[in-house]
């Protein structure tokens, strides 16, 4: 028995009970009631274990020792968690025109966001439960029900995060860049939700980050439900650059109807643990899901990606690449499955994982899932991990590139694709440089 | 400028190169021909600072200094360039990205400031033209589904660009056409001068009609076991290598 484990379930209910009143005061009777049946999953479930199949190759075991603050979403800001643009400027994608919410430890930042109610709504959770309960109503917690105990939790918590509600037919004219920062002067444990709903024909661009700015542990608990009506077509990249004491375990769910695309780009570069879980179900007849992982580990980071795609519909497409470099003490987790429905006739699925281990002690476990249940489909995946290439090394150095240039120009090569379909310039080249200082290089020179 | 001096080496415990000598000087073409496996592209690799071959005896001299100890990156920082027989299929770096850095690094060991991207550019269409290649090269990913002989005109584009003070060149002439075989030779001989040098590792005396030579050398079973002027080429194309390998037994 892992006792502060039992400890940190212990006190995450007793916040739960203590606040409910508060966060029944604020939702409808239907909501507090998910909330209520959550808490309840997740107190009888616990944390999962390594003893649990989904969890078998990453420990919770040190991420619930610290005695962390659960901040109140209810309670203003504590001297401790003030901050300002000068704090969070380097966080920002600068160079283009966003919208932009910002939340500090789970609760909304007015004077660092710039939201917009004009033509669709891109705000926050917090302030959604009031002002459009019908609309939360129809939404929240549908896709999320039969998860494990820490979406549970999540939903039993769940309180900030971005909303965004889209219109018919309506493009978002910039991208949606949402921050999370987690601070203050103890260990500090965040829920954050987003609720994203994007009707037909509409489309949007998300550029997400969780960043913690304190020196003390944390640990933010994400979850993300995303409606993609028909026609839809969403747009996000996930920037996980964390500091290197900050934990995250994401849980996203994208639900998507008729010829509607979703792109995912994960970009996991920093942080000290991360989990992600990415699940698409593609619903309507023709359906594209992309996504698009690049791992880069370093230290004793650990990066965690189990992805799922469950074809229902027939004519469904799914394009799969994740790629990873381990070095170092690092360890990656690849799990993809793909689940294809008795009626997803004429699906096609691609999945592919690539990997780079480039010391001894870094290692990387990695399973596709492939469970096909219609005659009718194309389905294909592939996974390899390996060194770099000897002879592509010796044909650079050669050329007069230094050997931890040509490494780092290799790897840079090795993990393009994964960035190669963001669309902005200016942010793919800042994502290079980003990965090319954490591969120790000012590649600067040579984009 | 180049002094091999009895050079012995090895891979896996196989002898491959068993003595070779060779002198070169600044102005000079030399050509190596020889049968398939007698251990050209291994001279070539191991000029060139491969790692993978143990030196058994012998030495490598770059303008007096012996280059053994030297990474490949530090011998082209001397000015080596060698123009591969299997070029590398590099996805995911561009060609014009992988020349920039490459001539930056170069110009940096120097103690040169780095090219900017449009001298950089302008230099590469100028040497794109003499080398009668197509602009669009630039932006495709480093040999990846190249042809043969765009494989062979890209390094020949790349020594273009890196002007090395001693080039070797490891089979050029294989898998280009006439025409092509004209224009890489042209590209080559545009860049003569008395400041570099060249090795023309070839099997046909074909591009040796193109580029004069001013020395043949025949290496078999890892010797020079003949040197001679370009007749010698001529010789050989005409009576192949059995003559010589009678010779030698
Ligand atoms: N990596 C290697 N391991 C073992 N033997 C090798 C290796 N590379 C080359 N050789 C052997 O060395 C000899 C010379 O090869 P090479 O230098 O490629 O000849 P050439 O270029 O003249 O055709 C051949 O017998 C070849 O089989
Ligand atoms: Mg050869």
């Amino acid at each position: 028995m892992d006792q502060k484990r039992a400890r940190m379930k212990d006190r995450l209910s007793a916040f739960y009970w203590l606040n409910e009143t508060q966060f029944a005061q604020a939702s409808s009777e239907l909501i507090t009631s998910q909330r209520r049946t959550a808490i309840e999953k997740f107190e009888s479930q616990g944390f999962p274990t390594v003893r649990e199949e989904e969890w078998k190759y990453t420990s919770l075991k040190k991420l619930t020792a610290p005695e962390y603050n659960f901040p109140s979403p209810f309670a203003p800001l504590e001297q401790d968690e003030q901050i300002d643009f000068n704090d969070i400027k380097q966080f920002l994608v600068n160079d283009i025109d966003c919208y932009r919410v910002v939340f500090i430890n789970g609760r909304y930042s007015s004077w660092l966001s710039e939201t917009t109610h004009t033509n669709y709504d891109i705000c926050t959770l917090g302030s959604a439960w009031k002002k459009y309960p019908d609309v939360v109503e129809s939404y929240f917690n549908k896709l999320t029900k039969d998860d494990g105990p820490l979406v549970q939790l999540n939903t039993g918590l769940a309180w900030e995060g971005l909303y965004v509600n889209i219109p018919k037919k309506t493009v978002v004219d910039k991208p949606i860049q949402v921050l999370y920062f987690s601070t203050g002067d103890t260990p500090v444990f965040n829920q954050t939700r987003s609720l994203i709903i994007l009707s037909e024909g509409s489309s949007a661009e998300i550029i997400e980050r969780h960043h913690s700015l304190t020196n003390h542990e944390t640990w933010t608990n994400a979850v993300d439900e995303l409606h993609v009506g028909s026609n839809a077509k969403i747009h996000w990249v996930k920037l996980q650059h964390d500091a290197s004491n900050a934990s995250l375990t994401q849980h996203s769910k994208i639900h998507q109807e008729k010829n509607s695309t979703a792109i995912v780009h994960t970009i996991s570069t920093g942080g000290k643990f991360i989990r992600n879980n990415l699940d698409f179900s593609l619903i309507g007849r023709g359906a594209e899901a992309r996504m698009f992982g690049l791992s880069l580990g370093s230290d004793r980071q650990l990066v965690d990606h189990h992805t799922r795609v469950d074809h229902i519909a027939p004519n469904c497409s799914s394009h799969e690449s994740y790629k990873g470099i381990y070095d170092d003490f690092s360890r990656g987790v690849f799990n993809g499955k793909i689940y294809v429905h008795v009626d997803a006739q004429k699906t096609q699925a691609y999945q592919q994982n690539n990997n780079l281990i480039l010391s001894e002690k870094a290692a990387v476990d990695t399973k596709p899932q492939l469970e096909i249940f219609a005659d009718d489909v194309k389905c294909s995946h592939g996974c390899t991990i390996g060194q770099l290439d000897e002879d592509a090394l010796f044909y650079l150095r050669a050329r007069g590139i230094r050997i931890k240039e040509a490494k780092a120009l290799l790897m840079l090569a090795f993990a393009n694709d994964a960035i190669a379909d963001i669309q902005h310039p200016s942010l793919r080249v800042k994502l290079s440089q980003l990965i090319g200082r954490k591969l120790g290089v000012d590649m600067s020179n040579s984009l | 400028m180049l002094e091999i001096v009895n050079l012995h080496a090895s891979i896996d415990n196989k002898v491959i190169l068993n003595g070779i000598n060779l002198k070169i000087n600044l102005g000079e073409v030399h050509a190596i021909m020889g049968p398939n496996g007698s251990g050209k592209s291994t001279l070539s690799n191991v000029i060139a600072g491969h790692d993978g071959y143990d030196i058994i005896s012998g030495d490598i001299l770059f303008d007096g200094e012996s280059v053994l100890d030297f990474s490949p990156e530090k011998r082209a920082h001397l000015g080596l360039f060698l123009s591969f027989q299997y070029p590398v299929e590099i996805p995911g770096i561009t060609v014009s990205n992988f020349i920039r850095t490459a001539l930056n690094e170069i110009r940096k060991a120097k103690g040169e400031e780095p090219l900017g991207a449009s001298p950089m550019l302008k230099m590469m269409r100028e040497k794109m033209g003499v080398l009668e290649m197509d602009k669009g090269f630039l932006s495709r990913s480093l040999n990846e589904g190249f042809s043969g002989g765009e494989k062979k005109r890209n390094e020949i584009f790349q020594m273009a660009m890196l002007e090395p003070k001693m080039a070797i060149l490891d089979e050029t002439d294989s898998g280009l056409d006439i025409d092509a075989l004209r224009i890489v030779a042209n590209g080559v001989n545009s860049l003569r001068s008395n400041r570099n040098t060249f090795i023309i590792i070839t099997h046909y005396q074909r591009l040796l009609d193109y580029i004069v030579p001013d020395f043949v050398h025949v290496l078999f079973n890892g010797k020079i076991v003949k040197s001679g002027d370009k007749e010698l080429a001529i010789e050989l194309e005409k009576r192949g290598y059995d003559w010589i390998k009678k010779e030698q037994e």
